[in-house]
């Protein structure tokens, strides 16, 4: 699987290098176009059945992190969130600061130091700094500067029943399904976008759709499940272990409704296993693209996904394969 | 312009399921015109041939409706808003599905009314079980409000004035226009416009126009305690100076108020603080398009009721087309 490759690279939002070198190096040889764009997109053409449909396929190289703004007279690193996190995980979570990855810790006020009033309210990004062990600034200069991207520094693990936990699954997991529809010998054909900076507004989508001027387009994400205690199935918008997620609406898109109909016969055609995503905010790669030039018929299929937007989340290895099976399912329906 | 208003006021046509009010739109409108065609999104362009550069001239199809997101095992189902719909609007309101399914909205026990939120309102369509539930309704369906036209003296009150309004007056332009025109004029029936002015996007990218303009309802301020705006019903069609999508261009402004006083129509200025139309879309599209906005006054908008004054539209229609019908200096 390539998920667990892809997950363990650092690539917050403007910086996606590394996973966009893996990327390339892993379909090095294979019977497909490679190319990128200057905004550091991968565009990959892959001939095939139904290659002349114009469809393409949308993942997000990029991941939620952190930023350094400024290096304190005593070494410590303030930090600002790039992507939506929630400031009230990070506390003592170890990271990886810059190019190099120099290992770090975002610290606090111990909690013996707090006063009671500061027990109740959780931290706010103000009040954290990360801490990589220098003992005053003109030695941090030395390792980080202003501007250092900050990755959280989770590593891949299997996990209980089929389980996989690691950091980074939104997008990584539409990536890894991405690369497997593409390793295919004699699947169907597609334009396929490995993009940039989706967590801060979908920016690489955007350029990569008018490029590729496609006429349909599928974006695959890892989307939040809430099947988690206290949470009613209708208030929960995805269950792991119950197949892909597919979208019929979110803040950036409503669903076409010729695609949507497309998914829902494809799995069933298939037997492949789905469910609806019974939320309607957020949004993805999928808003830009239908918007771009002439508008382009657009969906989303995702990987439900616990605990996304953190600095790690878990999924179920079932509900990734049945998502590769159901996108693939959708690009023979159209062949 | 009564029974054109009444027939697409009631017609279906929520965010993003624009195809039943689209063909009723096309049979009316392509006798008028050079042709009509659609595009990826399900905009309706219906084009009048002339001599470039293109007017585009844009009125939304689309209504504010909901979506299902959830059915649960008793056959209750669980809705979103699509577009800008209050929770406590719904309350007792009738909804209505594409294949003409009704049911009606309540809410889960509250403690007081202001716990009213989406998550607390249900759809109950009649139906004894999951099973029956989806043999008429699915997840991703979209409904509209179920609410009938209904003409109040001079003033029309309906569902989804906003726009349908506009759409009527394109109509009825396209069907006065002469033969010969200045320009070639655009009419584009856009989809997608309450969830943030998308069809116009697209739109506005096909046809790169010389000049936009968007003709929807505006807010009015002449309502017992409303917030302070500068526009009534019944004293003309607004020409907009500004929202939050756009600061209509000074030389598409200043025609329309020249055209408006030359052909003795009433005319009203709006400044409308929250809000946009297409015209916000078409306006920064490609190099840039010159841009405004005709609005028609509209009480209670986004309501299962909204109130428009006859004579507004009328005098609305008859500035459109003097717009479409004279030179742009």
């Amino acid at each position: 699987m390539y998920l667990e490759e892809l997950s363990n690279l650092p690539g917050v939002s403007g910086d996606e290098g590394k996973v966009r070198r893996a990327i390339i190096e892993l379909l090095n040889g294979q019977p497909v176009r490679v190319g990128s764009d200057s905004m550091g997109n991968v565009l990959v053409r892959k001939e095939g059945r139904g290659g002349s449909t114009r469809a393409m396929l949308a993942a997000h190289m990029d991941e939620v992190g952190l930023m350094v703004i400024s290096i304190e007279k005593n070494g410590l690193l303030k930090f600002k969130a790039v992507g939506g996190i929630d400031s009230r995980v990070l506390v003592a979570k170890t990271v990886r600061v810059g190019p190099d990855g120099i290992p770090g810790v975002i610290g606090g006020k111990a909690v013996h130091l707090q006063k009671e009033a500061e027990w109740k309210k959780p931290y706010e990004v103000e009040q954290l700094f990360i801490d990589i062990g220098a003992k005053n600034k003109e030695e941090a200069e030395k390792y980080v500067k202003i501007g250092a991207y900050v990755s959280f520094d989770t590593g891949f693990a299997a996990l209980g029943d089929g389980c996989c936990l690691g950091k980074a699954f939104d997008d990584r997991a539409g990536c890894a399904a991405i690369l497997e529809l593409l390793m295919e010998k004699d699947g169907p054909g597609f334009d396929a976008a490995f993009t940039v900076q989706e967590e801060v507004g979908a920016r690489g989508a955007r350029v990569a759709a008018y490029t590729l001027k496609p006429e349909r387009a599928l974006a695959l994400e890892g989307t939040a499940a809430a099947d988690t205690p206290g949470t009613a199935k209708e208030k929960s918008s995805t269950m792991l272990g119950c197949g892909p997620a597919v979208s019929i609406m979110d803040r950036s898109l409503i669903v076409n409704r010729e695609i949507l109909q497309q998914i829902i016969k494809a799995g069933e055609n298939a037997g492949v296993p789905f469910q609806f995503r019974r939320f309607t905010g957020g949004g993805t790669d999928a808003g830009a693209i239908a918007l771009s030039r002439e508008g382009v018929k657009a969906g989303v299929v995702a990987v439900p996904c616990r605990y996304i937007h953190s600095p790690l989340s878990i999924l179920k290895e079932s509900d990734y394969k049945q998502t590769v099976n159901l996108v693939r399912a959708w690009l023979e329906s159209l062949a | 312009m009564e029974s054109l208003i009444k027939d697409l006021s009631e017609a279906y046509g929520p965010s993003g399921e624009e195809t039943l009010v689209r063909t009723l739109l096309e049979d009316l409108i392509k006798e008028h015109v050079d042709r009509t065609f659609t595009d990826n999104l399900g905009n309706l362009f219906a084009l009048r041939e002339g001599p470039a550069p293109l007017l585009m001239v844009s009125a939304h199809m689309d209504e504010i409706g909901v979506i299902v997101t959830h059915i649960d095992e008793k056959g209750f189902i669980r809705l979103a808003p699509v577009g800008g719909l209050l929770p406590h609007l719904l309350v007792g309101q009738r909804l209505r599905f594409k294949d003409g399914t009704v049911g009606t909205v309540y809410h889960e026990k509250l403690k007081e009314i202001k716990e009213l939120d989406w998550s607390k309102l249900y759809l109950d369509i009649g139906a004894e079980s999951a099973a029956a539930a989806r043999k008429r309704v699915e997840v991703g369906d979209l409904a509209c409000l179920h609410q009938p036209f209904a003409v109040l003296g001079e003033r029309y009150l309906g569902k989804a004035m906003d726009d349908r309004a506009g759409c009527a007056i394109l109509l009825e332009v396209a069907r006065r226009l002469p033969p010969e025109l200045p320009r070639s004029v655009c009419f584009v029936f856009s989809v997608q416009e309450e969830v943030g002015l998308r069809g116009a996007i697209t739109a506005a990218y096909r046809l790169n126009p010389g000049y936009g303009l968007a003709v929807d309802v505006t807010r009015v301020g002449d309502t017992p305690e409303a917030p302070l705006m500068d526009i009534a019903l019944g004293k003309g069609p607004a020409i907009k100076v500004k929202d939050s999508s756009m600061i209509s261009h000074p030389r598409v402004r200043g025609f329309m108020i020249d055209t408006a006083v030359a052909a003795g129509i009433p005319y009203q200025l709006e400044v409308l603080e929250r809000g946009g139309t297409d015209a916000g879309a078409i306006h920064v599209s490609r190099e840039g398009v010159p841009s405004g906005t005709l609005s028609i006054p509209c009480r209670y908008v986004h309501t299962p009721s909204e109130m428009v004054d006859a004579g507004d539209v009328r005098h609305a229609a008859a500035l459109l087309e003097k717009l479409c019908a004279t030179p742009w200096p």
